[in-house]
């Protein structure tokens, strides 16, 4: 017991920030993917399907990411389905990214301006064509800076993994705690590491809104 | 130059008739009816609110009708089997606001179209882009992108890049309206040509002396309905006192 912090914990702590950066890939590229399936479902011609996207998206902005996680790990195998805390914790994430991303994502889409719609329906290009080579460009430019806002959300959610046994950067955090007992000092290190993760990005997010300014203001005037 | 090609029998290109339309219960056509013939430039006026615009915009079924008939190069655009592809193959449409797609050059916004709904080649579309852009003037702009031109060129570019589509009619929706006199000069000479040329036109505009000088027909609208229609003569010598007192506030 005891003893002080020692360079294999803080090999342990990077191995745990290393899990924190891994889940949080899984989730950004996991939900990315699934967020712009319910985005488009979101903006689809089809009522049935804008009904559908739009439950979910309520459905899963409204339960807490934590309580997914259980469900996730202790509900499924209840019902016979066995799952690992990364499968967990990846999918936990995955569901929660899909919902917000393919809400902001629907906002982008949204606000490419009316007219570039037209302007392409005029010219006969077709649905696919339309949103492919005409909107989706457009609307990339306009959603980079609050999905990389985002990431900063999906890093600091991945710490909600420790509680299905998921050794993230939080986990580990708690383990060597349990053997030191240094809380103060052990979850100080912790906050500097996910501010460390999560600082470049808000501010390569702001960077971007202010260069996207200008940018934006041309895309409502174009 | 491109040649209209007059393969058609005697069917006007555009045929309204007798339609009507509501935006809830504001009625905003009340039994419009007109025809467009081959190579025929016809001219829609009247007030803001008078339907002329919306009566334009039917045509390639930017709005849908309550009831009537529409037939534009064979296509019943009222019809439930329309196919709306194949229409606007056939109609080009130029908006006020230009509507140029941003992340695009010149060159890349005229060739969109002709490469992924008719399918030419790369090399074929670009040899076209270069001879629509010469025809409005543009040719040396091939390579910028639309923020680098003025609203004048903007608007000149979207005429050929609906141009490089090689339509039957061309609507043109107060394509001058966000102009300064002095650049809506220049988008007035590319649309002259093109009346010379013998494109059949419908357009919305509220550059009197223009019209004038360009129309075959002239159709004023008024409250939903066709107040007075006539040859441009009618700007100079009306019947109604509405169509009088519209351009004389308007010449």
């Amino acid at each position: 017991m005891g003893g002080s912090l020692n360079a294999n914990h803080l090999m342990f702590l990077g191995y745990g920030a290393l899990w924190t950066i891994g889940l949080s890939l899984i989730g950004l590229l996991g939900g990315g993917f699934a967020g712009f399936i319910i985005a488009l479902c979101r903006i689809s011609p089809s009522r049935i399907v804008r009904l559908l996207s739009a439950g979910y998206v309520q459905l899963i902005q409204g339960t807490p990411l934590l309580v997914i996680m259980f469900l996730t790990y202790f509900g499924l195998p209840a019902l016979g389905v066995t799952v690992f805390p990364l499968t967990a914790a990846g999918a936990s994430l995955t569901i929660f990214v899909s919902a917000y991303l393919g809400e902001i994502w629907r906002g982008c889409f949204e606000s490419v301006p009316r007219p570039q719609w037209e302007a392409a329906e005029g010219l006969a290009l077709s649905r696919s064509q339309r949103m492919m080579k005409v909107i989706l460009p457009q609307a990339v430019r306009i959603a980079t800076p609050p999905t990389v806002g985002f990431m900063v959300q999906i890093i600091k959610n991945t710490s909600l993994a420790s509680v299905v046994g998921f050794v993230e950067l939080a986990r580990s955090g708690q383990i060597i705690n349990n053997s030191l007992f240094e809380p103060f000092l052990i979850y100080t290190i912790i906050a500097v590491i996910y501010f460390a993760l999560c600082y470049p990005l808000s501010r390569f997010s702001h960077r971007l809104e202010t260069r996207g300014g200008p940018a934006r203001l041309e895309l409502e005037t174009a | 130059m491109h040649k209209i090609t007059r393969t058609d029998t005697a069917s006007p290109v555009v045929g309204v008739s007798n339609v009507h339309k509501s935006f809830g219960a504001l009625k905003v056509l009340d039994g419009v009816s007109f025809d467009v013939n081959r190579g025929e430039v016809l001219v829609l006026i009247g007030r803001s609110g008078s339907g002329k615009s919306t009566a334009l915009r039917c045509i390639d079924r930017f709005e849908t009708i309550d009831s009537g008939e529409i037939v534009v190069c064979g296509h019943r655009v009222s019809g439930p089997k329309l196919d709306l592809r194949a229409l606007r193959q056939d109609v080009g449409i130029v908006f006020q606001s230009y509507n140029l797609f941003p992340h695009l050059t010149i060159e890349e916004n005229i060739t969109l179209a002709p490469c992924s709904v008719k399918g030419i080649s790369k090399v074929q579309a670009k040899e076209q882009a270069r001879r629509v852009l010469a025809q409005v003037g543009l040719e040396d702009k091939l390579h910028q992108y639309p923020e680098q031109l003025s609203g004048g060129q903007q608007q000149r570019a979207a005429i050929a890049r609906s141009l490089a589509m090689q339509p039957k009619v061309m609507l043109f929706d107060e394509v001058t309206s966000a102009l300064d006199p002095e650049l809506t000069g220049e988008v007035l000479k590319v649309i002259e040509a093109l009346a010379a040329d013998g494109m059949t036109m419908v357009m919305v505009t509220h550059e009197m002396g223009f019209a004038r000088g360009i129309a075959n027909r002239v159709v004023f609208m008024h409250r939903g309905k066709i107040h007075e229609t006539g040859p441009a003569a009618i700007l100079t010598s009306p019947a109604t006192p509405e169509l009088a007192q519209f351009v004389g506030t308007g010449l």
